[in-house]
């Protein structure tokens, strides 16, 4: 962890992000902090600039405006090497997007290897001792494509824990699922809030939520309109909006 | 028969003349295999630098540069440009021809090796490029270890047409009076006024060279279709 990086600030701060896709404003002002070991999740009607908002906080989005520090770095800034800091940004995307030219467990090092000087011995001891937990050590050396949904979002999840990443970035990791897949991901993520893993999910999974976040955001028109502790989000909801889009969901 | 077997002897054996052939096979071999090779690495440059622009919008210049050369090339005749070559871009200088049909078969396939490599790079899904750059790999990184190889394989039955291809359009370098295959052919029909034997002759050669690397091709794809990582 960076050593600028001060205790009990937030992880991540994000102050007043904008993204504008030419004239669209998919996110037009979001301001939240995200502490180390919360569970945050973001829901929202689609196109509310939820996973827009995910992916500004990696970058993979660029953002016009506001400013997002990690760790006490402003990302943002085009001076900052993004590259270093993504490392610490586990993210998972509704597609998988495992590597499908490589082995499992190809997928799982090449980060490790390439990027942390890690040996090949160390980064596969590593491997396995992750995917035994999600229990898919059989599967290390099968091709993506020989895996059902549910297993590779799982071995996307353990590809990005294998950076040792200090946050990790949930893009609606369920949402691509067969509905009897989703469970055996929404277990994974569960053990990993469990261990206290800070950690940002895009979701329609509302149940989950309720079960696992410490914190609820509710996003509508590229806006935080309500957050909340979960009881609260899903048993009082304060605004109109929150109420209809419950209304509708639950 | 008699005929045939005279006209062979003829157009093959006497005067050694079937050193005329293999001498131009050598000669059509060696241009064609350095030629791709140099479609190879330009095309590759040319393709990455147009594809980086395409998706990021970055290497505005080299671009433009890039841009020029496809249009230049695609746009003209490869016999015009091997002329050029010989005559305009060496004219002043004493070089081999063999090393001139190089060049211009060489740059003339990168401008098409470009297109087909640039293609294969579109081809691969965005989230590719997301997951490799999320895991904190640069652009470059995410290019040659996650995007290239799956590229590759995705035009690999493309590019081994455009060498077929290439293989044929030696066949012009006798305009700067280099003893290809081609040549070597049409020199015995001068020399013996017997157009059917060594023209058919040279036409089963290529034919042949086609039919085998075609072959080869089959068994790549095959390999590649089954092993469908």
């Amino acid at each position: 962890m960076n050593t600028n990086y001060i205790n009990g600030q937030p992880l991540i701060q994000v102050t007043d992000l904008v993204k504008s896709f030419g004239e669209l404003d998919a996110l037009g002002g979001v301001s939240t902090d995200i502490y180390e070991g919360d569970v945050v999740f973001v829901v929202g009607p689609s196109g509310s600039g939820k996973s827009t908002f995910l992916r500004c906080l990696n970058r993979l989005e660029e953002p016009t405006g506001g400013k997002i520090l990690f760790e006490g770095i402003d990302i943002t800034d085009p001076k900052t090497d993004i590259d270093k800091h993504r490392q610490k940004m586990g993210m998972v995307f509704q597609q998988f997007n495992l590597f499908p030219h490589m082995t499992i467990m190809k997928n799982l090092t090449i980060g490790p290897m390439k990027l942390q000087d890690k040996s090949k011995e160390e980064a596969e001891t590593e491997a396995m001792r992750l995917l035994e937990r999600v229990g898919l050590a059989d599967r290390a050396n099968a091709y993506p494509s020989q895996l059902s949904g549910g297993q590779k979002q799982r071995i996307a999840i353990v590809r990005a824990l294998c950076m040792k990443p200090d946050v990790m970035l949930f893009d609606e990791p369920t949402s691509a699922l067969d509905p009897e897949m989703v469970g055996e991901v929404l277990s994974v993520m569960r053990d990993l809030a469990e261990e206290k893993m800070t950690m940002v999910v895009v979701t329609h999974e509302m149940a989950f939520a309720k079960e696992v976040a410490n914190r609820v955001l509710f996003m509508a028109e590229g806006k935080i309109v309500e957050e909340n502790a979960p009881k609260e989000f899903f048993e009082h909801p304060k605004t109109d909006r929150l109420q209809n889009f419950l209304s509708k969901v639950l | 028969m008699n005929n045939f077997i005279d006209a062979f002897y003829l157009n093959f054996i006497k005067d050694e003349r079937w050193k005329y052939i293999t001498g131009g096979l050598k000669t059509t071999l060696t241009v064609t295999f350095f030629a791709v090779i140099m479609g190879i690495v330009l095309g590759f440059l040319v393709g990455v630098i147009r594809s980086t622009y395409d998706k990021t919008g970055k290497l505005k210049i080299l671009n433009a540069l890039c841009n020029v050369y496809l249009t230049i090339i695609r746009g003209t005749p490869v016999v015009v440009q091997l002329l050029i070559t010989y005559f305009v871009i060496f004219g002043s200088v004493n070089i081999n021809k063999v090393v001139v049909a190089v060049i211009a078969f060489g740059v003339n396939s990168g401008a098409y090796v470009a297109e087909i490599i640039r293609s294969g790079i579109m081809s691969v899904d965005n989230g590719q490029f997301e997951a490799g750059r999320s895991i904190g790999f640069t652009y470059g990184q995410t290019m040659i270890h996650i995007i290239l190889p799956q590229a590759f394989k995705n035009v690999l039955p493309a590019l081994a047409n455009e060498f077929i291809v290439l293989l044929k359009e030696t066949s012009v370098a006798g305009y700067i009076a280099l003893e290809d295959l081609t040549k070597g052919g049409d020199i015995i029909r001068s020399r013996t006024f017997n157009a059917f034997m060594p023209l058919i002759g040279v036409a089963i050669i290529y034919l042949l060279m086609v039919m085998i690397f075609s072959y080869f091709v089959k068994c790549l794809e095959r390999r590649l279709r089954n092993s469908e990582h």
